[in-house]
């Protein structure tokens, strides 16, 4: 697989570490009044669609930025990848 | 019709005219007591159990394709009861007593052939690890050895034990562990369950779940509704896709795991070995061929299919284990879709809808579990409470702090 | 009688090779396969089930039958073609899967047995009595399976990998290939071509018409400096993105291979455009006996004499359906040979001098170990003729292999009467040519099934009948999956070429049902058969990791000592010293000279993270679960890190150089995970955060200084006041050496007493290692290595790695307090889950006289050794020198019940059953006063 590194082009995915559901992104509040139950669904419970998917890549061997990809688990098409520091979280 | 030298001798003699089919393929009834989604391995098994064991007889099984043909048709057919913690072994230890009287049970030859897992170690570590594991399996009332370079040696003399990069230190073996024919496993179940009166009801996609009152009631398929008491749900890598119809999402993510086999050659590998410095495993079948796979691809996927580096890395590890192998050919790839779970152990659970319930998480081991899985999904389904060696793999162990991660790896399912 | 009637297009070179001990002569350019046909060799091998005489029936790669073992020893290949395998001199090749010999194979026992033995039976008996599967039948199965032997020695070859890019990669060198290459050439794109061949030009070859324009495409190209060539490259796989896998022979043609030449390459090509002009190969009819020595494809019988000049029989039969036997009637005619033609087809355009049979068809033949006869089926008639040559001609399979590789299941053309490619195509990619179906329609339709007793081989090397396809109809298996698993029809070495194409013709025919609604099968990778060591390329032996050296490695080498593997490091495990013979001995004097004196310790291979800005501290304390925004600058912390659903990760410190400066470590094991795991909380969860981090595991050398004398050492190589005051203990400092060297020095330690940790940059650091001995000589200065490391800190009761295992949290630990419920850090919401926050599993420690092993179990006395009875385990263990017994630590639950009890340390494994006292996994100084001096 390959992906459109924002900055550096395209990279083989070899170099890259995958994490996860991009929904990482999303962490909740500990001072929360459901903290517990909404760390538990953070953590714990995930979509795992059937199509797009937004996703955590890391490029270890690379220039070492987080990536939010949007691949098709399907067919493993990316549609999008961005830098995750710039992602609206 | 059972099986035996006798009627296959019977039958060679009359050109075979006397065999039927090994099941039915009955039209679905309108409704029945407990419906199984899933014509899997596990929905196969679920299906025997609770016509054989619970005496049940009103039950239904949905395969939305042909029986066995997801992950209890692609795996590489490695059965062990090698696990620690206590939330797993004695599950997998029912298993395994399980798989050593199945041929009978089900008088079908399921070719289970128990020649030896061995898990090689590489550093002190390793083997304290191994050591710990290994004790925990003969606690568990499992079998269990820790052996030394050179026992080792003396199963397995063309290991790579001089030039390797990560020396063989030893490996934990489980005698009793060994292979099983996957496909025969599938067949076998499906003849035995449709035996019992079981239907298999086969190119019948669950598309949606009916509930009525807040309870289950039936399902919606491809070929109509078919109304349900009970409905369990085994669909392996299928299962976020299904139960997010009715909004539960799942501790799962689905994964590729590619195996591998190579060209028929002469007998050289008799057990299982798994190499303790990378991921991978070998055996060899019946047939030859070499069976062999490592870690997982490490994306979600649901294409049933993998990229080049895996496949490269798993014949690392190969090379790693016996260089001997760098003349043997990879003869045939294929994927499947894993069901990884957040702490690597499964489901066995009722959900939070009454009258649905679930079988799932199996990540890249169900295979060993078929008979376990079944018994205790049916124990599940029939009686209502957990099977006593089932009783922690529930869906809310997370919430609680249960998790039953063998691995130490965490909420991450690719790790597993 | 085969035999050489020409010299065809490879000349007339003379190469001497032998198989199954006899000596032949071949031409240079033959095939193993051709030359054996020229010398009248048409046995070449056994089936798989059956052990039934076979010989080649095809021209290349898909060659089901002629399986031979080429070479000996440590470069000994079994399951060659032989009709893929290059001649050279000296080739030496044996026969496969029979015993004693191939003329008299006592196997071929099982093809008399054929009517117990079909599809399936084995699921159906076996089972009684029951220990007789694993004790009988299966040694007696296995030893019969398989077809050819591997040597048991490592494969002598190497095997290198490449990377290729370009904008077109053509699949395929016959005139589709050629021609699409050189109009992508002409577009100015850097093109590809691949070639499974060892010449270009495809089927033109294997024709008799002349090959000017195929000649004249290929001067072109390699005239053409965007276009590269690759013959003998099998392109292997279709991955994601252009992604494409492709293998190249390098040696296996060559009789003597310069010894460092890679035996094959591996290449990963990426192309965005991919041309798949892969051509399409011929298949068989399904006739009784359709697998004699001597039947082969038409195309294979026409081949072998205008490529390689040999003429396979004196009389030679055609038999097909479609125009394309023509061809080889036409030129096997004009080779001299008496021919016979028959066609199903109630007309075609005659050849003069040609017995002709139309409407008519081959039913069966005869003649064990070669063709004898033929016997025809016309108008109700049948009649044997003598022949010992038969080329079937049964239509055409496009090679749409690769266009499956990403799902794309292919499709039935009528008009093509084969299998294309479906709509579904990796991305890209766009098929040409006889791969399309093109050149392959016309004037004729498919011939499954004409046998009458069912004895018609589909699947020749696995053996599967047309009775086997019935069979299994009958009994449920009606999908073409289950069809396959249940016969295994397309599961030999040559991946289904031959047989799932007109397997779900036969099954069509008999069924009824349209060949639209039999279904396919999906192909994958590899397109064929790939070595395991051209995937593994050059990874093997030392190589298969990098090894790391730690910057003292050179030290630690010249004082003989030995090496541990750690990860992917080479750490020093103990300094042996004249007269020690026991690796004991070495360690419980390393362990003592700490405690008594000072010792000396690399420990660079601890993670080190350099995090700076002017959030550091903030990140720190989000990263952390011990409080770090009120660290005093010139101090160090130790810091306990969660992972975020509460478990420990990884414990290590954090030291404060500076305002917006600190030093991270971490253990050696999660050096890449933690800074990983820093980086995503940085750039994905506190994005906004003004802080950046690097690693610098490697950038510094780093070296324990412990003991009493440490300080004495240290003074007199560190340019800083050391005394309590002036550098108490948790101090930082970035300083320098006396001789000017830039350091850090960190007051931290791991073994319990007075210690320092000092780093250099890496390159200083060994001769750092050396000057520290040097100088502290006097001193009683001692390397000590990581068995020392260890004993110490489990004197200490310092949880290591073996306590982390990902399951345990700071609360077993004993570290509950340190998780600050105040602020918000990774882990600390699910720490505090019910079962986790309430666990009585604790870190305790272990005295005994008798050794005590890591990985044992603790059960109370008088209880029997099952799992419920358990109360915890050992995670580590070791002797004490300093306390003169053997000590361990591990977890018990209800720890406090038990401290000072007597529990036993079982080790069913070994057979061990030792008695413990349980006690505080701080064995030395609890208090902690030797840190603090």
């Amino acid at each position: 697989m390959l992906i459109n590194h924002p900055l550096l082009g395209l990279r083989d995915a070899q170099e890259f570490v995958y994490k996860g559901d991009a929904s990482l992104l999303q962490r909740p509040q500990c001072e929360s009044d459901n903290a517990l139950d909404a760390f538990t669904n953070y953590a714990y419970l995930r979509s795992n669609p059937a199509g797009l998917h937004q996703e955590l890549w890391y490029h270890e061997q690379g220039d070492r930025s987080w990536l939010v990809v949007t691949r098709n688990t399907l067919t493993h098409e990316i549609v999008n990848v961005e830098l995750a520091s710039e992602v609206d979280a | 019709m059972d099986y035996s030298i006798f009627r296959v001798v019977k039958e060679a003699l009359r050109n075979h005219k006397g065999w039927g089919p090994a099941w039915r393929n009955p039209q679905p009834k309108p409704s029945y007591d407990i419906l199984i989604v899933g014509g899997g391995g596990h929905g196969l098994a679920t299906a025997f159990y609770l016509a054989s064991r619970y005496g049940l007889r009103n039950i239904g099984v949905l395969e939305k394709g042909w029986l066995g043909g997801g992950n209890v048709g692609r795996n590489t057919t490695i059965v062990r009861s090698n696990y620690m913690l206590p939330g797993n072994e004695p599950f997998y230890e029912l298993s395994m007593k399980l798989w050593e009287g199945l041929e009978q049970e089900l008088n079908y030859n399921a070719m289970v052939s128990q020649r030896g897992v061995l898990n090689l170690c590489h550093s002190d570590a390793q083997r304290d690890a191994f050591r710990r594991r290994g004790n925990a399996m003969l606690l568990q009332g499992a079998d269990a050895e820790l052996l030394n370079t050179d026992g080792v040696r003396e199963l397995y003399p063309y290991l790579n034990f001089d030039d390797a990069r990560f020396p063989i230190l030893g490996g934990l073996l489980q005698r009793r562990g060994g292979t099983v024919r996957h496909d025969a496993v599938a067949w076998g179940y499906a003849r035995a369950a449709d035996r019992l009166g079981v239907d298999l009801i086969q190119n019948c996609e669950v598309l949606d779940f009916r509930i009525e009152n807040g309870v289950v009631s039936g399902v919606e398929t491809s070929r109509g509704f078919i109304g349900a008491t009970k409905v369990g749900v085994a669909v392996a890598g299928s299962s976020s896709r299904l139960m997010s119809k009715v909004g539960i999402d799942l501790p799962i993510e689905s994964h590729v795991l590619q195996a591998f086999v190579s060209e028929g050659l002469k007998p050289l590998i008799p057990g299982v070995i798994t190499f303790g410095a990378g991921h991978f495993y070998i055996s060899q079948s019946d047939k030859g061929g070499l069976v062999f796979g490592g870690d997982i691809d490490g994306y979600n996927s649901y294409a049933s299919r993998g990229n080049l580096p895996v496949v490269e890395d798993v014949c690392e590890g190969a090379m790693g284990l016996m260089p001997m192998l760098g003349r043997a050919r990879l003869l045939r790839s294929w994927g499947g879709i894993m069901d990884m779970s957040m702490d690597g152990s499964p489901f066995i659970d009722r959900t939070a809808i009454p009258g649905l319930f679930f079988n799932g998480g199996w990540c890249y081991g169900g295979f060993k579990a078929t008979p376990a899985s079944g018994l205790c999904f049916a124990h599940l389904l029939a009686t209502g409470s957990s099977h006593e060696v089932a009783a922690q793999m529930r869906l809310d162990r997370f919430v609680r702090g249960a998790m039953i991660d063998e691995k130490g790896q965490g909420a991450q399912p690719n790790l597993h | 009688m085969s035999r050489r009637v020409s010299p065809g297009r490879i000349g007339k070179k003379p190469v001497n090779f032998s198989f199954d001990g006899r000596t032949f002569q071949g031409h240079a350019g033959d095939t193993l396969a051709s030359a054996l046909l020229a010398n009248d060799q048409l046995l070449l091998g056994r089936s798989f089930k059956y052990h039934r005489p076979r010989g080649l029936i095809t021209l290349g790669s898909e060659e089901p039958n002629a399986l031979v073992t080429i070479g000996s020893g440590a470069r000994q290949t079994p399951n060659t073609r032989a009709t893929t395998q290059e001649l050279y001199e000296g080739l030496s090749a044996s026969s496969q899967n029979r015993y004693p010999s191939l003329k008299f194979d006592l196997l071929s026992v099982n093809d008399r047995l054929s009517r117990f033995l079909t599809a399936g039976f084995y699921y159906k008996t076996f089972m009684w009595p029951r220990s007789f599967w694993e004790s009988v039948y299966e040694p007696l199965i296995r030893r019969a399976a398989g077809l050819g032997k591997l040597s048991e020695v490592e494969d002598a070859d190497q095997y290198d990998k490449g990377f290729l890019h370009c904008d077109c990669l053509v699949i395929g060198g016959g005139i589709a290939g050629l021609e699409a290459a050189l109009e992508a050439a002409h577009q100015g794109k850097a093109v590809i071509l691949c070639d499974e061949n060892p010449r270009l030009g495809g089927m033109e070859l294997f024709d008799s018409a002349p090959i000017d324009s195929v000649e004249g495409l290929i001067k072109e190209l390699q005239s053409l400096s965007n276009v590269r060539l690759m013959s003998r490259t099998t392109v292997q796989g279709a991955f994601d993105h252009g992604v494409y896998s492709a293998l190249t022979q390098n040696t296996d043609h060559v009789a003597q291979p310069h010894k460092a030449a890679p035996r094959q390459t591996l290449w990963r090509i990426y192309s965005s455009e991919a041309v798949l002009a892969s051509g399409a190969h011929e298949r068989m009819i399904a006739f009784d006996n359709n697998d004699r020595p001597g039947v082969m494809l038409s195309s294979a019988l026409r081949g072998y004499l205008n490529y390689y000049g040999v003429l396979a029989g004196d009389t030679c039969a055609v038999f097909g359906c479609h125009d394309d036997a023509r061809k080889t009637v036409v030129d096997l005619h004009a080779a001299g040979a008496k021919v016979i033609w028959i066609d199903t087809r109630s007309a075609h355009e005659p050849v003069d001098g040609v017995q002709c049979f139309t409407d008519a068809r081959v039913v069966n033949t005869r003649g064990r170990h070669r063709l004898k006869g033929i016997e025809i089926e016309q108008g109700g008639e049948r009649f044997w003729l003598p022949c010992d040559a038969l080329g079937v001609a049964g239509g055409w399979n496009p090679r749409v292999q690769l266009t499956c590789h990403q799902g794309g299941r292919p499709r039935w053309s009528n008009d093509v009467g084969g299998f294309i490619s479906g709509t579904d195509l990796p991305p890209g990619m766009r098929v040409v040519g006889a791969a399309a179906g093109e050149y392959l329609q016309g004037n004729w339709s498919p011939v499954w099934d004409v046998s009458k007793r069912g004895s018609a081989f589909v699947d020749p090397q696995n053996d599967v009948t047309v009775k086997d396809i019935k069979l299994a109809h009958q009994e449920g298996f009606i999908s073409v999956e289950h069809l396959k698993r249940y016969t295994t029809l397309g599961m030999a070495t040559d991946q289904g070429k031959n047989a799932n194409t007109l397997g779900i013709g036969v099954l069509s025919q008999h069924t009824g049902n349209a060949i639209e609604s039999v279904g396919t099968t999906l192909f994958r990778p590899p397109y064929t058969p790939v070595a395991i060591g051209a995937l593994a390329g050059r990874a093997r032996g030392k190589a298969f990791k990098p090894t790391r050296l730690t910057p003292s490695h050179e030290f630690a080498t010249r004082q003989g000592a030995s090496f541990v593997t750690v990860g992917n490091w080479l750490r020093a495990a103990y300094f042996p010293q004249a007269g020690e013979t026991h690796w004991r001995e070495s360690v419980d004097r390393e362990a003592l000279a700490v405690r008594n004196a000072v010792g000396v310790c690399d420990v660079t291979t601890l993670g080190k993270i350099d995090v700076q800005g002017r959030d550091a501290a903030q990140f720190l304390n989000l990263v952390y679960a011990n409080g770090f925004l009120k660290l005093p600058v010139g101090k160090t912390r130790y810091g306990l890190m969660l992972r975020e659903d509460g478990i420990v990760f990884d414990d290590g410190t954090a030291a404060r150089l500076s305002e917006n400066h600190f030093v991270v470590t971490t253990t050696t094991a999660n050096a890449v995970p933690v800074y990983r795991h820093m980086e995503f909380v940085h750039q994905c969860l506190a994005p906004n955060l003004d802080v950046h981090l690097i690693s610098t595991t490697e950038s510094w050398a780093q070296f324990a200084v412990a003991g009493p004398r440490s300080r004495e050492l240290l003074q007199r190589i560190v340019d800083l006041e050391l005394s309590n005051e002036a550098f108490g203990f948790m101090a930082c400092a970035e300083t320098r050496l006396l001789d000017g060297t830039p350091a850090r020095l960190f007051r931290i330690s791991f073994s319990g007493e007075l210690a320092y940790e000092l780093a250099v940059p890496a390159r200083f650091g060994n001769s750092l290692m050396q000057t520290l001995l040097e100088v502290g000589a006097d001193l009683g200065a001692t390397p000590y290595g990581t068995e020392a490391l260890g004993v110490l800190r489990i004197e200490k009761g310092h949880a290591a790695g073996n306590e982390l295992d990902g399951r345990t949290t700071a609360v077993n630990l004993g570290l509950g307090q340190m998780v600050a419920q105040t602020k918000d850090s990774i882990g600390r919401v699910l720490a505090n889950r019910d079962l986790l926050a309430n666990s009585t599993l604790r870190l305790v420690g272990f005295r005994s006289d008798q050794q005590i092993l890591t990985g044992s179990w603790l059960i109370p006395p008088g209880r029997s050794s099952e799992q419920d009875n358990t109360l915890g385990w050992v995670s580590s263990a070791c002797y004490s020198p300093n306390l003169g017994c053997y000590i361990a630590i591990g977890f018990i639950s209800d720890a406090d019940q038990y401290l000072g009890a007597q529990l036993r340390a079982v080790s069913l494994l070994d057979k061990v059953d030792v008695g413990v006292s349980v006690v505080s996994p701080h064995f030395i100084d609890p208090e902690g006063e030797r840190l603090r001096v």
